[in-house]
């Protein structure tokens, strides 16, 4: 035992050593090399780890592991402070990466040494390299734009400034309400955010009735419905209410020649971007929902039936309170997706701003104002955590609905009729609307001009993807190739690297037990509420300059891409983790079995569906974000939906539309693979509802 | 019989806090080399996380556990040398019942043959040489049992622990289960913790019983004194039933002291209590049924409810000592409820237990 953590110490101190010698410490193509300053404190701190190996065992292993802690910390704490304190340093590079991760690890080895994660160098080292991760890609950069909220524009920390910036008018001006201009950026989110959930909810409870209890035959296909949004970016189903709803949309045209009414713009503000995030988000909030209405218990339902209650009673009086936790968190969830969306917002929002869409317009637009974005940007944070934090009490509070795995036989009862109406009336026109918009959106790629001009063409796509032979052979003369295959190449980067750590983690958190356990579970789940466009604009002024200089590189995209969609690896393991029961860890432990051991031969096999599952979905939904990546795109790295985007604003639809169409075959390809591979049940499973953490059902 | 392997178990004052909650409160005891010892109690009485802490699956909060000779409180269950079956049985379900078995082997650096040749030496030591190719969910639960022994055996540990090892079982395979794991121990002569809530399971396993209750030890020694003479309130109602009564004591010499209950007297050891009232448990096949004809101050009584249990009849009995609840073999005679009865002690079964 002893002997393992000192070998760990050992490799970890010549791992540093070698970063410190051979890779360059600094990130510059012209290859400035580091003074000696540095160089020398963590170079000392690990030859200094490398000599605690002679250390006499009688001194023993707290010794050891304090001295380790120091030296690791210190060496550390060095580094970042001299690379913050030190102006005209270039940005840090692999040598210094490698240098402070080596030092990461020595702490971590101390701490197992003291007994810490029970004595685990694997679990103690994941821990700390996934804290330090999280502080870096997600804490930093919050803070950051925190501080860039406060600073005037002097650069010095002015308060007026902040007051100006949070109270503007344009934010919370009320003059809707007395009939004159259009209301603050402030209200509209909100506004929005309300109707939006209670639709998504309404809808979703809906649906979800219709799967759990009717005989509907064609439950599958509704199941099927709510794959699409995923694999659609966020911007298809508002080019698609364009093509019926829009100006020279079907509707409007239909109307004009019928009655002669002129074409309206209703579909741009409110109720456009509302409608669409109601088709975009209804399918989460069925998701929460279909495992809340599966979670009550039949039994309690037959009870209530025996004791002379009917259909309506059961439902209004059992039925429907039982589901009451999860109807609110589904209304939380909704209402977080619609303050986070940004994609439907700047394409249907006309006048109509919300925060998402003004943080962007505010940094790139003519305004380019750094501390105004970090302000709304702030604004848009506040009120995403508080509906997570008022989230997190409702599914942390009394969960009815049971999850164990006890089975709970007996059949539900079916619905009343009234109910049961209601439900077919809302959901069935509901999914023929969604995939009227659907057809619309492909169909549109094959015209030459939506409204005017209905002659089939492939123009659009031939500009987009054609390939020409020419001297050098083949060419990808398309204009849309470049970003495509950039997209593609960033995305299968990062969807291991985020499978991995979101399994890793999910391991972490459910499997181990361990001082701060809380706090760093509180700490992951938070860095997922922060809204894309937050952490667009908070990695803008986090990593635009040194130490850590990452903007306009493919890191800061792939970074971003793992951190934004890490969850969906977390979810699909931690819900995959808490099926196995934690006895088969301890089986493998008492037989000798190391963690990391028990993690490979035991857990990564029976976990395998959730760790394609979370494969998948990673490179999926790198492949459709839009509101972080935004900000993030540079010349040389483009990426598919950001460019799509921007065919939009210059009213090109034809090229957005084919692209957009092309972006959803592949991805149905994708999923269409995971199903033959793992199957729907888990396919389901692994979709980013929130699933209620292990840990506050099972306690004890 | 201890085997050459075998390891003495020590703890000395074992505390184990989850935040507020303690499940094990300052608890010490010793478990001799090769022998079979049971920690017994209700749910949530701390035995199991006491097996957990020898087991290394916890770390204490404070004290000291020692295997052997080795302090082994800091270590990790990989490096204690210890193995455990457990309540579920935790078999790989991804894995083969031979590759379960050689698990253990294989990551612990051993060839693969080599593995798989001690783990079918393990299989046919429990009788299960046939069944290496198959998948857990396809065996019996006796016989997914019999694959977690193995497997626990293979690496030849210490000590092996077992935490509930035939609550999954049905009531007939259970006896046999618990035969088939004494008769193991015994051959092997390994040191073995068991931790059951079933006291006719731990009477009939044990070389010694820790009876344990609100996380600290209610009660430890011999199968029987602890269902002859238990010290307290508790432990008497554990294992087994007890009535409880009153009785007055006077004490005859440094050990003993007559007991009269009712008009019954009885010389019992004092056990240290004081003259005067003292409570008494008296076990229900402890009181005697008699026949009407007056002995030495029989009891008088009514019996108020009866059920016949197959092998013994159980009575409720209104008597002048309090409500009594009896056991009777006499099942060819039973009585019906409202019958007069006389009750008398017998000699065992009767013993003093502090307040």
């Amino acid at each position: 035992m002893r002997d393992s953590l000192r070998r760990s110490a050992v490799v970890w101190s010549l791992v540093g050593g070698a970063g410190l010698v051979l890779l360059p410490w600094y990130a510059t193509s012209d290859g400035v090399p580091a003074g000696k300053v540095q160089l020398l404190v963590p170079g000392l701190a690990l030859l200094a780890a490398l000599a605690l190996r002679n250390l006499p065992a009688r001194l023993g292993r707290q010794t050891l592991g304090f001295r380790l802690m120091v030296l690791g910390a210190g060496g550390f704490i060095y580094i970042a402070a001299q690379a913050v304190a030190v102006g005209g340093q270039p940005g840090l590079g692999p040598g210094a990466a490698v240098v402070a991760t080596s030092l990461l690890m020595l702490f971590a080895i101390g701490l197992a040494a003291r007994g810490f994660f029970r004595g685990d160098v694997f679990v103690a080292g994941a821990v700390v390299i996934v804290a330090a991760l999280v502080a870096l890609f997600t804490f930093y950069p919050v803070a950051r734009i925190l501080v860039s909220a406060i600073q005037g524009s002097d650069g010095a920390p002015s308060l007026r400034a902040l007051d100006e910036r949070l109270f503007a008018p344009k934010i919370w001006r009320l003059d809707c309400l007395t009939g004159g201009r259009g209301c603050g950026v402030g209200w509209n989110t909100l506004l929005l955010a309300v109707l939006t959930a209670t639709t998504t909810t309404t809808l979703g409870l809906a649906f979800a009735l219709i799967v759990t209890r009717t005989g509907f035959r064609a439950k599958r296909l509704l199941r099927v419905l709510t794959v699409l949004p995923i694999i659609t970016p966020p911007f298809v189903i508002g080019l698609g209410l364009i093509l019926i709803f829009g100006r020279s949309g079907l509707v409007n045209q239909l109307i004009e020649w019928a009655f002669a009414v002129p074409p309206s713009r209703w579909i741009y503000g409110l109720p456009g971007v509302w409608l669409a995030q109601t088709f975009a988000f209804t399918p989460v909030a069925f998701l929460v929902l279909i495992g809340v209405v599966e979670g009550v218990s039949p039994s309690l339902e037959e009870a209530s039936q025996t004791l002379r209650a009917d259909r309506w009673q059961t439902f209004s009086l059992i039925s429907l309170p039982l589901m009451r936790p999860g109807l609110a968190n589904a209304f939380l969830v909704g209402f977080i997706e619609s303050i986070a969306d940004f994609g439907n917002p700047i394409v249907l929002g006309g006048n109509f701003g919300v925060l998402s869409t003004e943080v962007f317009f505010s940094i790139v637009g003519a305004q380019l104002d750094q501390g105004r974005a970090a302000a709304l940007g702030v604004l848009l944070l506040a009120l995403a955590l508080a509906a997570f934090v008022v989230q997190r009490r409702v599914v942390g509070r009394k969960v009815y609905t049971a999850i164990s795995g006890k089975g709970d036989s007996g059949r539900a009862a079916p619905l009343p009729p009234l109910v049961r109406r209601l439900a077919f009336g809302m959901a069935l026109p509901w999914a023929m609307l969604t995939l009227t918009i659907y057809a619309m959106a492909l169909a549109g790629g094959f015209v030459e001009t939506w409204g005017r001009d209905y002659t089939p063409t492939l123009r659009h796509y031939a500009k987009a993807f054609s390939i020409e032979w020419g001297a050098m052979g083949l060419v990808w003369s398309g204009s849309a190739w470049r970003s495509f295959w950039t997209t593609l190449e960033l995305a299968s980067m990062a969807a291991p690297l985020t499978a991995a750590l979101g399994i890793l983690t999910a391991y972490l958190l459910v499997r181990q037990r361990f001082v701060g356990r809380a706090a760093f579970e509180f700490a992951t789940m938070l860095s997922f509420a922060i809204p894309g466009t937050v952490i667009g604009v908070s990695y803008i002024l986090a990593f635009n300059v040194p130490p850590v200089e990452l903007t306009g590189t493919a890191v800061i995209l792939i970074v971003c891409f793992v951190f934004r969609n890490m969850p969906v690896g977390l979810r699909a393991g931690m819900a995959a983790m808490s099926q196995i029961d934690a006895s088969l860890d301890e089986a493998s432990r008492t037989l000798g079995g190391k963690s990391f051991v028990t993690l490979r031969r035991v857990i990564l096999p029976l976990l395998r569906p959730a760790v394609v599952a979370a494969l998948v979905y990673s490179f999926v939904r790198a492949m459709t974000t839009v509101s972080a990546v935004i900000f993030l795109v540079s010349a040389d790295y483009d990426m598919a939906t950001t460019y799509i985007i921007h065919r939009v604003l210059n009213g090109d639809y034809g090229v957005a539309i084919a692209y957009s169409s092309v972006l959803i075959v592949l991805m149905l390809g994708a999923i269409g693979l995971i199903q033959l591979l793992v199957g729907e049940r888990r396919l389901r499973r692994a979709t980013p509802a929130p699933v209620p953490l292990p840990t506050e059902a099972a306690s004890a | 019989m201890t085997g050459p392997r075998a390891a003495r178990i020590e703890l000395s004052h074992v505390t184990k806090r989850y935040g507020p909650v303690t499940a094990v409160r300052d608890v010490s005891f010793t478990i001799d080399a090769g022998s079979l010892v049971t920690l017994l109690g209700p749910s949530g009485c701390g035995k199991t996380t006491t097996l957990r802490l020898i087991a290394g699956l916890e770390t204490v909060t404070s004290g000291r556990i020692l295997i052997g000779d080795d302090d082994v409180t800091a270590l990790g269950a990989t490096d204690r040398n210890v193995s455990m079956v457990f309540q579920s049985y935790a078999l790989f379900p991804h894995m083969s019942v031979l590759e379960n078995v050689a698990y253990g082997p294989r990551v612990g650096g051993r060839p693969r043959r080599r593995a798989a040749e001690a783990a079918r030496e393990a299989l046919a030591g429990v009788g299960l040489a046939e069944l290496g190719g198959r998948l857990p969910s396809e065996l019996s639960g006796g016989q997914q049992q019999r694959v977690a022994i193995a497997r626990a055996l293979v690496l030849e540990p210490r000590v092996l622990l077992f935490d509930e090892p035939l609550s999954n079982l049905d009531a007939r395979l259970r006896r046999q289960m618990r035969e088939e794991i004494r008769a193991l121990q015994q051959r092997l002569g390994i040191t073995v913790v068991y931790v059951t809530h079933d006291q006719e399971e731990a009477l009939g396993v044990s070389d010694r019983i820790i009876v344990m209750n609100h996380a600290v030890i209610a009660q430890e020694g011999q199968p029987r004194d602890l269902y002859e003479s238990p010290d307290d309130v508790f432990v008497a109602g554990f294992m087994g039933e007890a009535n409880r009564v009153k009785g007055v004591l006077q004490r005859l010499d440094d050990r003993t002291g007559r007991v009269t209950i009712g008009g019954i007297t009885r010389t019992l050891p004092h056990r240290g209590l004081p003259d005067g009232a003292v409570d008494v448990a008296i076990r229900p096949e402890a009181i005697l049924i008699v026949s009407d004809h007056v002995e030495d101050g029989a009891l008088r009584g009514t019996v108020s409810q009866a059920a016949y249990l197959g092998s013994r009849m159980e009575y409720a009995i209104v008597s002048e000592i309090g409500e009594l609840f009896v056991t009777s073999p006499a099942v060819t005679a039973p009585l019906a409820p409202g019958a007069p009865v006389r009750l008398t002690l017998a000699a065992h079964g009767i013993t003093l237990i502090r307040p």
